[in-house]
C-alpha cells in the first residue's frame, strides 16, 4: 500500500479574548481580588501589633532562647536543670511532646487494629466488647479521659513512703512508677553491635526463606528465627563478655525517689489517654476497611482453601488498606496535636513548656509562632511519611 | 512443563452425595429433604426459579453455607464442623462465581497462584508453570500480567475458572457462571467449561442456559422451594417434564 503524507491537524488555538465573560479572565481576577485581600489583613494585623508592641516596649526577636529558662521541667529524655536555656527547655518539652506521640501512635495502631477485628469477630462477647470500648471512648472528651487517668494513677497507690514493691527495686507510689537504671558497662558496645548483627541476620533469614519458599515451596519458620536471632546473638555476647551487669536502684530521699528510671504518672496518664481514645477511632476505620471489602472476596478466597487468617492478611487487608490509611493518618495528626492537653495534667510537653516560657518573658508571639512551627513540622512529617506509604501500596496494587 | 492428566475414571464412586439436607435461614427453610448422588466425571446441571435454594445448596458442598440437617460426603468425606475436614474438602472441590471475584490488587498471574503457593505450598516457578498452562486452556495466556479490572467479562470469569483448576479439584461448581455477562460474552466462557466437561471433570452447575445443558449434562435437577422437584437426563426432562412446576418453568425460560 503506498503511503499517503498524512495531513498534521493540530488542536484550534484559541483567539485572544480579554472579555468579562471569558472565564480564564475571570479566574485570574478573582485570584488577584483573594490574594489582595488576604495581604491587605496580614499588613493590618503585622503593622499594628508592632506598633502596639512598640508602645508597650516589649522587645521583639528570639533573642530571648538564649536566656537562663529559670524554669523547672518534671521529666526529660535528656539531661536538664533550670540554669539552661530556654532553648533547651524547649527541646526538652519537644522531645517529651516527640515521645509520648511516637509511643502513642505505634502502640494506638495496634490497639486500633485489634479491636477493629475484634468487632468483626463471630464470637459474641469478643465483638460486643470491643464495640462498647469503642463506643464508651469515642464519646467521652479526651479531656476528661486524661484527668481520668491521671487522678487514676494519682490515687489508686500510695505515697512514696508507702511505695508498693512488687520486685526489689520496683517502687509504684503516686510518683510513678520507679524502675532500677541498668549502669552502663564498658562491654555494651559489643552486645549492641551483636543486636545489630542479629537484626540483618534476621532480615537476610527472612530474605532467604522467601526465595526457597519461591523456589522449593516449603515454608520456614521465619518469625520465631528471626526472635532467636534478635535475642539470641546479644545474649551470647552477653554471657561470652562475662554478663557484666549493675543496677541503679531508686532510693526514697526525703518525699521522693532518687536514682533509677522514673514513669512518672503524668506520662502515662496522657500516653494511656491518647492511646485509648485514638485506638477507637482507628478501630472503627479498620472495621469499615475490612467491611469495605466484598464479601465475594472472602468466599472466593475459602473455596480456594485458604484459612481465615490467610483470607484476612493475602486478600482482605490489602485491599482494606486503601481504605484505612488515608484516615488513619488524620487519627495520627490528631494524637499528636492532642498531645498538647498535657498542659491539663502537668506533662511537660512543647506547649506546656512554651506556655511558661511565654508567661515568664511576655513573647507571646514568638513562643506562639514556635508552638505552630513546631506542630507543623511534625504533622507535615507524618503526612510526608503516610502519602509515601499509601504510593507503596497503591502501586503494589495497579 | 507437567501436564496434568485428565482424570479417566475407572469405575463411578460418588463424588459428592447428599442426604437428607435441611438447610434454614432463621425461620426460612430453604433447603427440604435434599438428596443428590453425583458421581465421578458426571455433569449435573442445576435449575429452578429464582430464590429456590440453588445457590444455598452448591454453596453447602464447599462449606460457604453450614447445613443444619442430613449429611454431606465429598470424595468420601464427611463435611463436618472439623475445620481439617472443611479445608481439605475446599482443596478438592473448585468453585466459579457469578460475580468472578477475582482478586482486584494481584494480577492475574497472582490470582492463579496464590493458593496453590500457601494452601498446596507449590513452589513459586512451578506453580507459574501451572498457571500458564491453565491459562491457555481458557485461551488467554497473554492476559497474564494484567490486573483482572483491564480484562473484560468473559476475559475474567475464564480467569476466575483457571484459577480454580490451579488447584487440581477433582470436582468443580459454577453458580451462574454466565449471568453476569454480556451475551456476546456468554460463548467464550461456556465453550470453555464444555472443553473441561469432555475432560472428564466432575461438574455441578447451577444455570438457565439450556443449551449447555442439552450439550453437556448427564442429568438435570430442578429445584423450587428448596426441594429438588426432578431429576432426568437432559432428553427426558426438555421432552417430557414430569410436574407442572417443572412445565412452568421452562416455558418460562424457553420463552414460549
Ligand atoms: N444469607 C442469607 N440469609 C437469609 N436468607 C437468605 C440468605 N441467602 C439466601 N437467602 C434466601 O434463601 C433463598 C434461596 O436463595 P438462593 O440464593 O439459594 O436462591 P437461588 O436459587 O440461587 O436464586 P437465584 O436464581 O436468584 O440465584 C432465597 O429466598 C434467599 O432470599
Ligand atoms: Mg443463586
Amino acid at each position: 500500500m503506498a503511503s499517503r503524507p498524512q495531513t498534521v491537524r493540530r488542536p484550534p488555538t484559541a483567539g485572544v479574548n480579554l472579555s468579562l465573560n471569558n472565564p480564564t479572565v475571570r479566574a485570574i481576577l478573582y485570584q488577584i481580588v483573594v490574594v489582595g485581600a488576604v495581604g491587605l489583613v496580614v499588613w493590618y494585623l503585622v503593622s499594628n501589633t508592632i506598633e502596639n508592641l512598640e508602645t508597650r516596649r516589649i522587645a521583639t526577636g528570639f533573642g530571648f532562647l538564649d536566656r537562663e529558662a529559670g524554669l523547672p521541667i518534671g521529666e526529660s529524655v535528656i539531661p536538664y536543670s533550670p540554669a539552661d536555656t530556654y532553648a533547651r527547655a524547649l527541646f526538652v518539652g519537644l522531645l517529651n511532646t516527640l515521645r509520648v506521640a511516637l509511643i502513642g501512635i505505634v502502640l494506638a495502631t495496634l490497639l486500633g487494629t485489634i479491636v477493629g477485628i475484634a468487632r468483626l469477630s463471630s464470637n459474641w462477647l469478643v465483638a460486643q466488647t470491643a464495640r462498647v470500648y469503642v463506643e464508651v471512648l469515642r464519646n467521652l472528651p479526651l479531656l476528661l479521659q486524661l484527668l481520668f487517668w491521671w487522678t487514676l494513677f494519682r490515687d489508686l497507690f500510695p505515697g512514696p513512703r508507702q511505695a508498693i514493691t512488687p520486685l526489689p527495686g520496683v517502687f509504684l507510689s503516686n510518683r510513678g512508677v520507679q524502675l532500677p537504671a541498668i549502669l552502663w558497662q564498658p562491654g555494651y558496645g559489643y552486645v549492641l553491635g551483636a543486636f545489630v548483627i542479629g537484626v540483618i541476620a534476621a532480615v537476610a533469614v527472612s530474605r532467604w526463606a522467601k526465595r526457597r519458599q519461591a523456589s522449593t515451596g516449603q515454608q520456614f519458620p521465619v518469625l520465631w528465627v528471626s526472635l532467636a536471632l534478635i535475642l539470641g546473638v546479644p545474649g551470647i555476647t552477653f554471657m561470652a563478655i562475662g554478663a557484666p551487669f549493675a543496677l541503679e536502684q531508686p532510693e526514697l530521699r526525703g518525699f521522693n525517689f532518687v536514682g533509677g528510671v522514673t514513669l512518672t504518672p503524668e506520662f502515662a496518664a496522657l500516653l494511656v489517654g491518647l492511646v485509648t481514645y485514638t485506638a477507637a477511632f482507628i478501630a472503627e476505620i479498620v472495621r469499615s476497611g475490612i467491611l469495605a471489602v466484598n464479601q465475594g472476596q472472602w468466599e472466593a478466597a475459602l473455596a480456594l482453601g485458604l484459612r481465615r487468617g490467610q483470607v484476612l492478611r493475602l486478600v482482605v487487608l490489602p485491599q482494606a488498606l486503601r481504605v484505612i490509611v488515608p484516615p488513619t493518618t488524620s487519627q495520627y495528626l490528631n494524637l499528636t496535636k492532642n498531645s498538647s492537653l498535657a498542659v491539663a495534667i502537668g506533662y511537660p510537653d512543647i506547649v506546656s513548656v512554651a506556655n511558661t516560657m511565654l508567661n515568664q518573658t511576655g513573647q507571646a508571639i514568638e513562643g506562639i509562632a514556635i508552638i505552630m512551627a513546631v506542630y507543623l513540622t511534625i504533622s507535615l512529617s507524618i503526612s510526608a511519611f503516610m502519602n509515601w506509604y499509601n504510593r507503596h501500596i497503591a502501586l503494589v496494587e495497579r | 512443563m507437567v501436564v496434568p492428566q485428565p482424570v479417566k475414571s475407572v469405575s463411578p464412586h460418588p463424588m459428592i452425595e447428599m442426604r437428607h439436607v435441611h438447610k434454614w435461614f432463621g425461620e426460612f427453610h430453604v433447603l427440604r429433604d435434599i438428596n443428590l448422588t453425583v458421581n465421578q466425571g458426571q455433569k449435573v446441571v442445576v435449575c429452578g426459579p429464582s430464590g429456590s435454594g440453588k445457590s444455598t445448596m452448591i454453596r453447602c458442598i464447599n462449606r460457604l453455607e453450614e447445613h443444619q440437617d442430613g449429611q454431606i460426603f465429598v470424595d468420601g468425606i464427611e463435611l463436618t464442623n472439623d475445620v481439617k475436614n472443611i479445608e481439605a474438602i475446599r482443596r478438592e472441590v473448585g468453585m466459579v462465581f457469578q460475580q468472578f471475584n477475582l482478586f482486584p490488587h494481584l494480577t492475574v498471574l497472582e490470582n492463579l497462584t496464590l493458593a496453590p503457593i500457601w494452601v498446596r505450598k507449590v513452589p513459586k516457578k512451578e506453580a507459574e508453570e501451572t498457571a500458564m498452562y491453565f491459562l491457555e486452556r481458557v485461551h488467554i495466556p497473554e492476559q497474564a500480567h494484567k490486573y483482572p479490572g483491564q480484562l473484560s467479562g468473559g476475559q475474567q470469569q475464564r480467569v476466575a475458572i483457571a484459577r480454580s483448576l490451579c488447584m487440581r479439584p477433582k470436582i468443580m461448581l459454577f453458580d451462574e457462571p454466565t449471568s453476569a455477562l454480556d451475551p456476546e460474552m456468554i460463548k467464550e466462557v461456556l465453550d470453555v467449561m464444555i472443553e473441561l466437561a469432555q475432560d472428564g471433570m466432575t461438574m455441578i452447575v447451577v444455570t438457565h442456559e439450556m443449551g449447555f445443558a442439552r450439550t453437556v449434562a448427564d442429568s438435570i435437577v430442578f429445584m423450587d422451594r428448596g426441594e429438588i422437584v426432578e431429576s432426568a437426563p437432559p432428553q427426558e426432562f426438555f421432552a417430557h417434564p414430569k410436574t407442572d412446576r417443572a412445565r412452568l418453568f421452562l416455558s418460562q425460560i424457553l420463552g414460549h
